[in-house]
């Protein structure tokens, strides 16, 4: 049984990891936190319902339209939220896109109902391990987080506008200064992180089988727990901070009480900013 | 004349007095229970809205876990009138003082952290509550809430119109502004708004930043308490639903709405957001997206709000690493 939470909260983990990435992309380049990234995700987790129950199309289609939904919103959000407000402090962005998050979720829920949709199950057959049983489809979730990983190290590590990304979190006016775009940067930026936030949603909906208005707010919390365990620039850090609560979430299933399940991300979040700032694989950073 | 000078102040009172006489005669002539429903709900969120400036707005404290404690103190009374059958006026207090000594085991390990970074502990903070009180069902039952609050009564004379509890809440606003203003004008509210606009200097002349930011931190949220105890023995029934973060951020769309640092910007922000959506019916289906939208609108365009001062939450950033940012890290 052990084994078997194990692989359970490292699938869920992975998921929350691709939530988590994308704050600290927003958070790395532009030193700012959005809200608005759960709602992206349910949105991600809409496109991906509608493309999969209503049209009956296959799940890499639902993927991609999911991924370009969550680059829209992301590209919009900047433009709306981020760039008047670059030289104002932290507070008015998180202001806005929490006015955002709830303009996001309240239309979805308006115009489609607060109740579950069902999303069709994929991959249903299992692998045996001693007691415990893998499914195909927790593969092909941890394989496609992988798969978007290395994508997203590919681009900041590999090409030029990731070389501009890197140059200006580091230093946005020097960047500047050497002909970098700051403002096409912060937009790419925002958008890439969207993108997965809009990814990870369809994944989800596929893993659960159900969508809903609501499942932004708790998830875009979670991961955004993951990235301050990680220390909110690192994204090793998030990563293994996603998978840590992951797992350590479906312990407390197996062995605590399930309605506490959701408290862990929440303790780790207070925990990690009272007593360790920087996170586990953070810079130090002034926080206080 | 900028809004904010309209305070209410002894030399204002030709302002002041006929609006408190309108308050006063208004159940009088409407008669309507549903509109003075939206009275009394107007006048509860004037309690929050006005705690919640005093971290938010005077001191300058992103709490962003308020509905947290208006859950306490409404648990609080429900427990203590249903269980142990004690009356509103031992409840309403008692509600404050839980939610205090909850604000204080907060407020001590956490008000290091600035900025930002407060407002997300605050946030972990909110969700561990709505998540404990969901589960603790031996004390809270948990998702079927507390029903049977019995209503508050003296001399016999129970609160039970929506008539009553206008006067009740009107009464009890009265006093909280009241106290509230002599707050801010003593020594010790002049020291919160010190921290505000600068904390170094502040403690450059002697002020004790730390223990005064809790003591912020504590009287908000022993209104926040009170608040709750209110709503509990208005609404007669409490469940966890009701104080999640949704919550805080209505009460927290509000302040930014009316305007925060100032007397009159909550009170204003509390009354508008709880008439407009009721007053437009029209929009009743989208109260909230109505609320998301003017949050938006007003950080964009007049973050100030209708009545309060300009630069709490537009606070250019000095240095590069000021605020808390972290120097220099990167997406690696």
């Amino acid at each position: 049984m052990l084994l078997q939470q194990i692989v359970n909260g490292l699938t869920q983990g992975s998921l929350y990891a691709l939530v988590a990435i994308g704050f600290v992309i927003v958070f790395g380049t532009m030193n700012l936190v959005t809200f608005a990234h759960g709602e992206v995700y349910m949105i991600g987790a809409f496109v991906g319902y509608f493309v999969m129950s209503v049209w009956g199309l296959p799940w890499p289609v639902a993927m991609l339209l999911a991924m370009a939904a969550g680059w829209l919103l992301g590209v919009f959000t900047e433009k709306l939220a981020f760039r008047p407000m670059r030289t104002v402090g932290h507070m008015p962005p998180l202001l806005i896109t929490i006015g955002l998050s709830i303009i996001l979720k309240e239309a979805v829920m308006v115009t489609l109902g607060a109740e579950n949709r069902p999303v069709p199950s994929i991959y249903e057959q299992t692998i045996r391990v001693g007691d415990s049983q893998i499914s195909l489809l927790q593969v092909v979730i941890v394989g496609c987080v992988a798969l978007l990983i290395v994508g997203l190290q590919f681009l900041i590590q590999g090409t030029k506008i990731g070389r501009a990304m890197r140059a200006t979190a580091q230093d946005h006016e020097a960047a500047y200064a050497m002909g970098v775009n700051a403002d096409r940067v912060f937009n790419i930026a925002f958008a890439l992180a969207s993108l997965l936030g809009g990814a990870a949603g369809v994944l989800v909906g596929i893993y659960y089988n159900a969508v809903s208005a609501t499942m932004g707010g708790t998830a875009g919390l979670k991961g955004f727990a993951a990235c301050i365990f990680g220390g909110l620039t690192s994204i090793p850090g998030a990563i293994l901070g996603a998978l840590i609560i992951g797992v350590v979430e479906n312990l407390t299933v197996q062995y605590l009480a399930s309605g506490y399940r959701d408290i862990i991300a929440f303790l780790v979040m207070v925990v990690v900013l009272i007593v360790r700032p920087q996170g586990l694989l953070g810079n130090k950073m002034r926080v206080i | 004349m900028p809004l904010h000078s309209f305070a209410p102040r002894r030399d204002n009172l030709a302002i002041w007095l006929p609006i408190l006489a309108a308050l006063a005669a208004f159940p009088l002539v409407v008669k309507n229970e549903y509109i003075l429903n939206v009275g009394v709900l107007a006048g509860i969120y004037v309690i929050l809205t006005t705690g919640l400036n005093i971290t938010n707005g005077y001191t300058g404290l992103m709490s962003f876990g308020y509905a947290a404690f208006y859950g306490i103190g409404a648990y609080t009374a429900a427990i203590l009138s249903t269980r142990y059958g004690m009356p509103f006026w031992v409840t309403f207090p008692a509600a404050g003082v839980v939610a205090g000594l909850f604000g204080v085991t907060i407020a001590l390990p956490t008000l290091r952290l600035k900025g930002i970074f407060l407002a997300l502990v605050t946030i972990g903070f909110q969700e561990i509550v709505f998540l404990i009180t969901l589960n603790w069902t031996s004390l809270t039952r948990g998702p079927m809430g507390i029903p049977g609050i019995p209503p508050p009564s003296l001399g016999g004379y129970a609160f039970v119109s929506n008539r009553d509890y206008f006067y009740l809440i009107l009464v009890l606003n009265l006093l909280m502004v009241f106290l509230v203003a002599r707050l801010m004008g003593s020594r010790v509210g002049r020291t919160f708004i010190a921290i505000r606009e600068d904390e170094v200097a502040a403690q450059s002349v002697g002020i004790p930043i730390f223990p005064m930011k809790v003591l912020s931190f504590v009287i908000s949220t022993v209104m926040a308490g009170v608040a709750g105890a209110f709503f509990a023995h208005h609404a007669r029934f409490v469940s966890a639903d009701s104080f999640r973060l949704d919550e805080t951020f209505v009460i927290l769309t509000m302040l930014i709405v009316g305007g925060m640092g100032t007397l009159v910007g909550p009170i204003i922000g509390a009354i508008f957001l709880v008439i407009f959506p009721e007053a437009a019916r029209f929009l009743s289906h989208y109260r909230e997206i109505v609320y998301g939208a003017i949050l938006v609108l007003v950080i964009l365009f007049r973050p100030e709000g209708i009545a309060g001062i300009p630069g709490i939450i537009h606070s250019p950033t000095k240095k590069k690493s000021a605020a808390g940012a972290a120097p220099g890290g990167a997406a690696r």
